[in-house]
């Protein structure tokens, strides 16, 4: 791993642990964004570019908004004094404390360890992703089309006012 | 270590982290947040996979990172409608506020 590389994995896990831990919900949610825009650049040194674009329109560009503009509807939610974690926190820091050592264990101690260093440096150019996903995938981009339509319409449908609900003052 | 792992080991440690706020943050909104970390480990495993796995040209992880970005987008938007909603019967987003279901 060289060292741009190293420092997009030091931007994406800082902003992660940020995210999950500070008190303030907007930094929160504005940490998440750093984090997947290293993610991207994590993405880029890879040689995965259009799913780095990708990743910076859905997720910098989309997710990171969507959670900002919910933030700030839900906005009275936080009290002044409040902790932000759950009670009893300890237990939910020691299960992924267990997981994350169950996760890095098992990846030290894997075949791929004793793998062999790629020597050819695979491209993905956008014009054969487009003709897989014109060929070989159309039929689960089809599929995933109906699906946010379906999850546009679902959203749109449980956010909605009800009528029969008061105007709030 | 070769190269792979230390991907594997960052998509690991990015995993861990959203695991742990999901389990220790009252705010719905974080809990999201959360998974959606988790699913980005998954993708960052996938491309991984794929840039040093054989068979490259056959861009299977790079599809599949991108079919999962597009499914994560469709649960963000559902989850924080979702959460919206609760929000507007239960006048807060904290997770252990909620519990009417609770048996």
């Amino acid at each position: 791993m060289n060292t741009a590389l190293l420092i997009f994995a030091t931007i994406t896990l800082a902003g992660a642990a940020a995210a999950m831990t500070l008190r303030n919900l907007i930094h929160c949610a504005l940490a998440g964004a750093v984090a997947f825009l290293g993610l991207a650049g994590l993405f880029l040194g890879l040689g995965a570019e259009f799913v780095a674009f990708g990743q910076v329109l859905v997720y910098v560009g989309a997710v990171a908004i969507l959670i900002v503009i919910a933030v700030l509807l839900t906005r009275p939610a936080r009290v002044a004094g409040e902790s932000p974690r759950v009670e009893p926190w300890l237990p939910g820091v020691g299960i992924g404390v267990l997981v994350t050592g169950a996760l890095v264990a098992m990846v030290k101690a894997s075949l791929v360890a004793r793998s062999p260093e790629a020597v050819s440096s695979p491209a993905a150019p956008v014009k054969a992703i487009g003709e897989r996903l014109m060929t070989t995938y159309v039929l689960p981009l089809e599929v995933l089309g109906l699906l946010l339509t379906a999850a546009l319409i679902g959203a749109v449908l449980l956010a909605l006012r009800d009528p029969g609900e008061a105007r709030r003052p | 270590m070769s190269t792979l792992q230390s991907f594997l080991i960052v998509s690991a440690l990015l995993f861990g982290i959203g695991l742990t706020g999901v389990l220790t943050r009252r705010n719905a909104i974080l809990v999201l947040l959360g998974i959606e970390f988790m699913l980005n480990a998954a993708n960052l495993n996938f491309i991984a996979f794929w840039r040093f796995g054989p068979n490259p040209e056959a861009l299977t992880g790079v599809m599949f990172a991108l079919f999962a970005i597009a499914v994560a987008a469709a649960e963000a938007a559902v989850g924080l409608a979702l959460v919206i909603a609760i929000y507007r019967h239960a006048r807060t987003a904290n997770l252990d506020a909620v519990e009417e279901l609770k048996g």
